[in-house]
């Protein structure tokens, strides 16, 4: 039996999380204080994803850039791509939290979104 | 053809253009850095010696007491921060008092007013926070501090309004000798004079040795500092030396006239003209040895170290001459210190050469006044209302630990020989000073001169040259 | 002059949660003093995830986090003032503060919430010897240049400081295309979160390096490089262990300090250990009617624990205010933090003036693992809770009941201590 060591990262407390895999397929996670932690380790293990933030820049803004995230969580593998996707893009003002500012980024079919109101100048 | 060229931009080639445009003269002033005051003068005590140390009958003795006694005047003309809080030697072995004898009757002969010798009892009286082993002191009522950065900066400002030029990022390379004077070689082209001041700092035996027959060498004297936060700044409230003893040269403990405490110098001699790194070694000694004369300084307190570089010559000695073998070539050169102090009287000096060499007159239209930056923080509540109402920028705080407002920094900017740099900005208003050390402002500042200036913000610079503060855009290179 | 129920010195986080809360219980004279162009204070460029968890059940980025609280407080009616800065406080409650439209100018408060928040420690702070060139910058100001403005500070990047925001910074110059060479953390533990070291170093391959310093800075005009060295168990660098890396950027993530110069201006007394004020159950400070929350009072980690307290100061304020208060007898018991327990806010409790649960936070001072904390009344162990680890990067809190604290009329002391198991 195969085992594996993981900090949670589902939430600031950071469990250490022990993950028991047998032929690939997980067998038993420990250490986790909730079935957050339960649904991370086994993830982790398996196909490990996360939210990948970024900004663009804004024109005609209040502000000069608008934060961005991947509206969920992104295969570990593309979040360069993901980044990539944003380079060069320029939206412009206003700019509402939600909206859409890549759609299906790198072809994970997450949508990069505004974190951030900017409003018009 | 210029009558005299003025080889450096620190407090020494300042203060000699400042007294030469008294006269009718065509003066420039060639500095290699990108502002007035990046050398020697930016970083040191900040201390107005009273002016006892250096021997009886030296240039060293009688400038500096001559440049004492200006300074409170000069101070009042050129709008700079000057304090006479007076400063004390203070002697911690029972056995060296003989040491503060000699320092008493040399400061004595060379002219130096009020000196006295303080007892434990009055010392302690004095400075609460004095060492438990002090004994006695020498007190100098004369001694000062100055804001070291705006007796530069003001000198430099009022000789320009009087007529000076000032070329910056301007280096001299090489000088000839011509028929009517001198040939400067500079990185930006050939520059003719009659005259040469060579106030070139810890370069000034480079300069020097390019004409003279006897060369003589500067060697960079290294000298470690710590800052100490505002609440620290009245742990003593005179300039406290340490008289030379058993612990060696001591460091001075001093508040300086912003109300910070300042601990050093370190003297080390190093080859690097530009080494004004500092180093573990030189910060723990000055952390050691502040305690032999002033118990529990708050060393936590530190904002900043710095280390700033004497030009020392070997005869430890002011050299301020015309060069018999080089008529017209003027070496103003081995100012370590008391550099700062003396200044005043070294421009007169210098000036006085200069004049007798060319025959200058008196410039009718000489004005020898300067305004400084206006600081609405000295003016009242209503004043200060009616100042924003005028110009907004006033109420507009842009470095949150000094409290400097835009109007600071726009007049900072745009004054002459006005700010170029964060650093420049920094120099002239504090706004990056404090406790935060820039971390707050320097995004804002570097918005604001790049909007004053018209210029993209990837090219301004912390202080002149490659210090760029951002060096391209998010995801330009992925 | 102006006048209002309620001051609040800052709009971020813990001012807008102190505001909301404030209103919520009957004030409806408040207003808010901001220095930036917008509410919600650093929260603006903290724009990675993981905040929210505790108060929205979800996780949310800063801005969007921010973003919820600005929302209440413009639907509750709250006024603020941007762009302003407070000069000073008073110990009577005056408030003078100034901007470009109004010049200087003075609001007289019945309270005052402090939420100022806290700066970074600086490069000169640590003493840390070397030359002065650019490129060098505290974590928080690379963030903003960053974040807020689009440009890149460096490309070659050399991070001093496990705090958060120097790990979140060296994935997000990463993700701009900068190279982040190192971390290097001068105690043998990290400051920061461990789900910060997972995603933010150990996804990108980012060595981190405890017990290791900076030892010199090179560069006389753009940083060009540095040397690391190990340090021994009091900090000191052990010769022999230097490295050298080619950087054109050194980041500072060493430590927090909360702002209290405006606090100390009005005479609040001020703790050495959190740099904080010192406050009592009600989050109310040495002068009656001064209350602290947030960064200001002690650094926090989590941006909700600060929304929770400030939470609990915007109440304890409304009913100051209001005149709600219970009687006082005077009778006040001091906590005692010690064998591993830095600090604990609140420092004091008045048992009557007290809510039915109080939440008491601290900071241990090394890492404990297997341990108990434990809780005396006077000399009476009355709670023991075991912790597989704790550590001084995450802020410990325990709950106290007042019914608890009132079958002990003869109650001094609370003490509370790290026990090994």
């Amino acid at each position: 039996m195969e085992k594996r060591e993981l900090i949670c990262i589902g939430c600031p407390l950071g469990c250490p999380v022990t993950v028991s895999m047998e032929a690939g397929e997980v067998v038993k996670v420990e250490g986790n204080t909730c079935k957050r932690g339960d649904d991370y380790a086994r993830k982790e293990v398996t196909n490990p994803t996360r939210i990948v933030t970024s900004t663009v820049m804004v024109e005609g803004g209040m502000d000069v850039t608008v934060s961005v995230k991947t509206r969920s969580d992104v295969p570990k593998g593309k979040i360069f791509d993901c980044v990539k996707s944003l380079k060069g893009i320029v939206v412009e003002a206003p700019v509402k939290i939600g909206d859409v500012i890549v759609e299906n980024a790198a072809g994970t079919g997450v949508d990069i979104i505004a974190t951030a109101n900017v409003a018009a100048r | 053809m210029y009558d005299v060229v003025i080889i450096g931009a620190g407090v020494s080639g300042a203060a000699a253009a400042r007294e030469l445009s008294r006269y009718q003269v065509k003066a420039c002033v060639l500095e290699k850095e990108e502002d007035v005051c990046c050398g020697t003068s930016k970083a040191n005590s900040a201390i107005v010696h009273a002016g006892y140390d250096a021997a009886n009958g030296s240039l060293m003795a009688k400038l500096n007491v001559e440049g004492n006694k200006m300074m409170s005047r000069l101070s009042e003309e050129l709008d700079f921060e000057f304090i006479q809080n007076g400063s004390l030697v203070v002697c911690t072995d029972e056995e060296n008092r003989v040491g503060l004898e000699e320092l008493l009757d040399r400061g004595v002969k060379n002219g130096v007013e009020g000196l006295r010798i303080v007892e434990r009892e009055e010392l302690v009286s004095m400075e609460p926070n004095i060492s438990d082993e002090a004994v006695a002191a020498l007190y100098a009522p004369t001694g000062g501090i100055v804001c070291p950065f705006n007796l530069n900066i003001a000198l430099a400002e009022n000789a320009f309004m009087n007529g000076v030029e000032f070329c910056f990022n301007t280096k001299v390379e090489g000088i000839e000798r011509t028929e009517g004077g001198f040939r400067l070689k500079t990185n930006k082209g050939d520059v003719e004079t009659k005259c040469v001041v060579n106030a070139a700092g810890v370069y000034a035996d480079q300069i020097h040795n390019m004409v003279a027959d006897e060369p003589i060498t500067i060697i960079p004297r290294r000298g470690d500092y710590c800052l100490l936060d505002q609440t620290a700044g009245k742990h003593v409230t005179r300039t406290i030396f340490a008289l030379p003893g058993k612990y060696g040269k001591g460091v001075l403990i001093s508040p300086t006239v912003h109300g910070n405490l300042i601990v050093g110098p370190t003297a080390i001699d190093i080859e690097d003209k530009e080494g004004t790194n500092t180093t573990r070694a030189g910060l723990d000694e000055v952390i050691d040895k502040c305690a032999n004369t002033v118990k529990n300084v708050p060393m936590r307190q530190v904002i900043t170290s710095f280390a700033g570089l004497r030009a020392h010559e070997e005869g430890h000695e002011f050299i301020i001459k015309e060069l018999p073998e080089a008529p017209g070539f003027i070496d103003c050169a081995g100012i370590e210190s008391p550099g700062l102090s003396s200044s005043p009287a070294i421009g007169c000096m210098v000036a006085d050469i200069v004049k007798g060499i060319l025959d200058l007159k008196e410039n009718p239209d000489f004005v020898g006044t300067r305004k400084g930056i206006l600081k609405p923080g000295t003016l009242s509540m209503d004043e200060q209302n009616e100042l924003i109402k005028k110009q907004p920028a006033y109420g507009n705080i842009i470095c949150r630990c000094e409290m400097i407002t835009e109007g600071e920094i726009l007049d900072a900017i745009h004054r002459p020989l006005g700010a170029k740099s964060l650093d420049g900005v920094k120099r002239r208003t504090r706004a990056g000073m404090g406790r935060c050390q820039a971390g707050f402002c320097s995004p804002r500042t570097m918005e604001i001169l790049s909007r004053e200036l018209s210029l993209d913000r990837m090219e301004i610079t912390k202080c002149g040259g490659e210090s760029k503060i951002v060096v391209g855009t998010n995801k330009d290179k992925i | 002059m102006k006048a209002y129920d309620i001051v609040i010195i800052g709009g971020g986080p813990a001012g807008l949660a102190a505001a909301a809360s404030a209103r919520k219980n009957g004030v409806t004279s408040i207003l808010i003093l901001e220095r930036d162009k917008e509410l919600g204070g650093i929260l603006n460029q903290c724009i990675h995830n993981g905040f929210g968890l505790h108060t929205f059940k979800e996780e949310l980025t800063g801005p969007e986090y921010a973003a919820r609280f600005i929302e209440q407080v413009k639907e509750l009616g709250i006024e603020y003032q941007l762009n302003t800065m407070v000069m000073d406080i008073s110990h009577e409650k005056v408030v003078t503060a100034m901007n470009r439209e109004e010049g200087m100018f003075t609001v007289k408060a019945k309270a005052v919430i402090l939420a100022m928040g806290c700066r970074e420690r600086s490069r000169g702070a640590l003493n840390i010897p070397g030359y002065r060139p650019a490129g060098i910058y505290s974590a928080g100001t690379a963030q903003r240049l960053v974040n807020r403005e689009g440009f890149l500070p460096g490309r070659q990047v050399v991070i001093l400081g496990s705090g958060d925001i120097g790990l979140i910074m060296a994935r997000r110059m990463t993700f701009e295309g900068a190279k982040v060479k190192v971390v290097a953390e001068l105690m043998p533990y990290s400051g920061g979160l461990k789900r910060n070291i997972v995603q933010c170093l150990d996804d990108y391959g980012i060595p981190l390096k405890l017990s290791h310093t900076v030892v010199e800075i090179r560069g006389k005009e753009r940083l060009t490089g540095i040397t690391i060295a190990q340090v021994d168990g009091r900090g000191k660098p052990i010769p022999g262990t230097e490295e050298d890396y080619d950087c054109d950027t050194l980041l500072l993530s060493v430590g927090l300090i909360p702002e209290n110069e405006l606090s100390r201006g009005a005479g609040v007394a001020i703790s050495p250990v959190t740099s904080g004020p010192v406050v009592n159950e009600s989050l109310e400070t040495n002068i009656e009617g001064v209350f602290a929350c947030g960064n200001v009072l002690h650094v926090h980690d989590l941006v909700d624990f600060v929304s929770e307290e400030a939470g609990a100061a915007g109440k304890n304020a409304a009913s100051y205010v209001l005149g709600q208060r219970r009687e006082v007898s005077g009778r006040e018991i001091q906590m005692n933090p010690t064998e591993g327990v830095r600090y604990t806010v609140p420092s004091s409790i008045r048992p009557d003036q007290m809510e039915d649960k109080l939440t008491v936070r601290f900071r241990v001072g090394g890492v404990y693992k297997n341990c108990y904390i434990s809780v005396y009344f006077n000399d009476e162990r009355v709670m023991r809770r075991k912790r597989p680890v704790v550590a001084p990067g995450e802020m410990e809190e325990i709950k106290l009941e007042k019914a608890k604290l009132l079958e002990y009329p003869d109650l001094k002391t609370i003490t509370i201590k790290i026990e090994e198991a």
